[in-house]
């Protein structure tokens, strides 16, 4: 099988074999980071602009450096920096920037399937790198790589994803990925923070950590947004992690040599303890990686000349 | 795809590469600092057959590896799809190496072009030679093989089909004529 998509906008509508074509071609991109001269000239003259109108520093040094590694050209645009503060709508700065002749945007923003909306209106490939709470579709894929580089597998493997799973667009790329590669993925959080019938995505919902941390073969720690404690979502912090934090008499839980995996950025002593965050079983720094890897792939596949546009 | 011609069988490929096997000895008065790079995908066999020739021979082994020349192609910009990138595995520095490049067919030479930059990225060997099994002419690019298991003059309209046991189950070179 080929590639044939224009747009990577989220797991939900990803096949398992267009991800494990994503998965097997980011190996071949982790073998290129390894060496001396980082760089090969598959995407040379191309043009990759990412967008973002949220801010963010490992997603958007990520995948500039992965078009830099594949010699295409990147630009950097911020809402706040651009004519977006004049007013200008997403579409026409899109339209704009397709002009200018961008060949892949990647797309940040507040609002979930703003990267759908932007996929419609211009020719260019567009990659979603996160739609307010909804997707964070090249997260959950170095998530799956990383996993299946360690373990050697997703099938059958029992992943715990513990944390603020309601504004989570980490939880809900990554349940949609693992779900559907045939992990079995088992949530748990503050009643609060699990949206309702979560269930119908094909996971099972713990009420006590101990639970869902019983024979896990990957842990995923979601970083608690400090701005929701204001919101009344849970009491204080100190309780979040009596409760919640994943520490490593918990961590004694899992399976042995369990995979420790967070996105980032990590509030050390609130959601992980630095001991787990900086123990064996942690895998945080290669996630960081692995993600220019993944991302290298997907400016790949989506970046070639003469795909047809929709 | 009609009129198949049958240009080596299973002893035709085995005589061809061990002549080559001590082609390249003798051209670098033995072994040392010798390394064997294969092309994905028929290049590999070949590269190892070649590999466990000259151990045979000398006894001794040359490090084998594998080349992907899929993100050096020239034509990635005009393709509708991209193709799809398989490992490179060279688990050895090439570095002041001679490096014998192995593949079954040369045609265009835009092939090796690709993967001579693929292995100038990965460091400077000393010297790098070209192995293949089959020269069929028609070169676009100034690319001139140092070992060939046999010369096949053909025209374009042709194919030339290199089946290897490991990657087709079967040993034969043939011609094809396309319709």
């Amino acid at each position: 099988m080929n590639w044939k998509r224009k747009d990577v906008l989220g797991l939900q509508n990803l096949s398992v074999e267009e991800i494990e074509i994503i998965l097997d071609t980011a190996v071949s991109m982790k073998e290129v980071l390894g060496r001396t001269i980082k760089k090969v000239p598959a995407l040379r003259g191309r043009t990759v602009v990412t967008l973002f109108y949220e801010p963010s520093t490992r997603t958007r040094t990520s995948f500039e450096l992965a078009a830099k590694y594949l010699s295409a050209d990147s630009v950097n645009l911020s809402a706040s920096t651009s004519s977006v503060v004049k007013g200008e709508t997403l579409k026409d700065t899109a339209r704009t920037l397709a002009a200018m002749g961008a060949d892949v945007v990647v797309l940040r923003h507040p609002m979930a399937g703003a990267p759908n909306l932007l996929a419609e209106t211009i020719p260019a490939a567009v990659i979603n790198a996160g739609d307010g709470t909804h997707e964070h579709p090249t997260q959950a894929l170095l998530d799956m790589f990383t996993v299946r580089e360690k373990l050697g597998k997703l099938a059958g493997l029992n992943v715990a994803i513990i944390g603020d799973i309601l504004h989570s667009r980490v939880a809900r790329s990554n349940i949609w990925g693992f779900t559907k590669m045939g992990a079995r993925v088992r949530i748990c959080g503050p009643a609060t923070m699990i949206p309702a019938s979560i269930e119908t995505m094909g996971v099972e919902v713990c009420t006590g950590i101990e639970e869902a941390l019983e024979g896990a073969d990957v842990v995923m720690m979601l970083r608690i947004q400090l701005e929701r404690q204001q919101q009344g979502l849970f009491p204080s912090l100190q309780e979040y992690t009596r409760l919640f934090g994943l520490n490593r008499q918990r961590l004694a839980l899992a399976r042995p040599g369990a995979l420790v995996m967070h996105p980032g950025p990590i509030n050390r002593g609130v959601e992980i303890s630095p001991e787990v965050a900086d123990g064996v079983n942690s895998v945080i720094t290669e996630q960081v990686t692995n993600g220019v890897a993944v991302r290298m792939a997907l400016l790949y596949l989506l970046g070639g000349g003469g795909i047809p546009v929709a | 795809m009609k009129h198949k011609v049958q240009i080596l069988d299973k002893e035709g490929i085995r005589r061809a590469l061990t002549r080559i096997a001590h082609e390249i000895i003798e051209r670098n008065k033995g072994t040392e600092d010798l390394a064997l790079i294969g092309i994905r995908r028929r290049g590999v066999p070949l590269a190892e057959r070649l590999a466990a020739k000259i151990r045979e021979i000398e006894g001794s082994v040359v490090p084998v590896g594998t080349l992907d020349i899929t993100l050096y192609r020239d034509d990635l910009n005009t393709r509708d799809q991209q193709p799809l990138v398989h490992r490179t595995e060279v688990p050895f520095s090439v570095t002041e190496k001679k490096i014998v490049l192995v593949d079954d067919v040369i045609y265009t030479g835009r092939t090796i072009r690709a993967a001579l930059d693929a292995i100038m990225d990965l460091g400077r060997p000393r010297v790098i030679q070209l192995a293949v099994l089959i020269d069929r002419g028609h070169r676009e690019l100034p690319i001139r093989p140092d070992y060939v298991g046999k010369n096949v003059p053909t025209s374009r309209r042709e194919i030339v089909e290199v089946c290897l046991q490991e990657t087709d189950g079967e040993e034969r070179v043939l011609i094809l004529e396309k319709d």
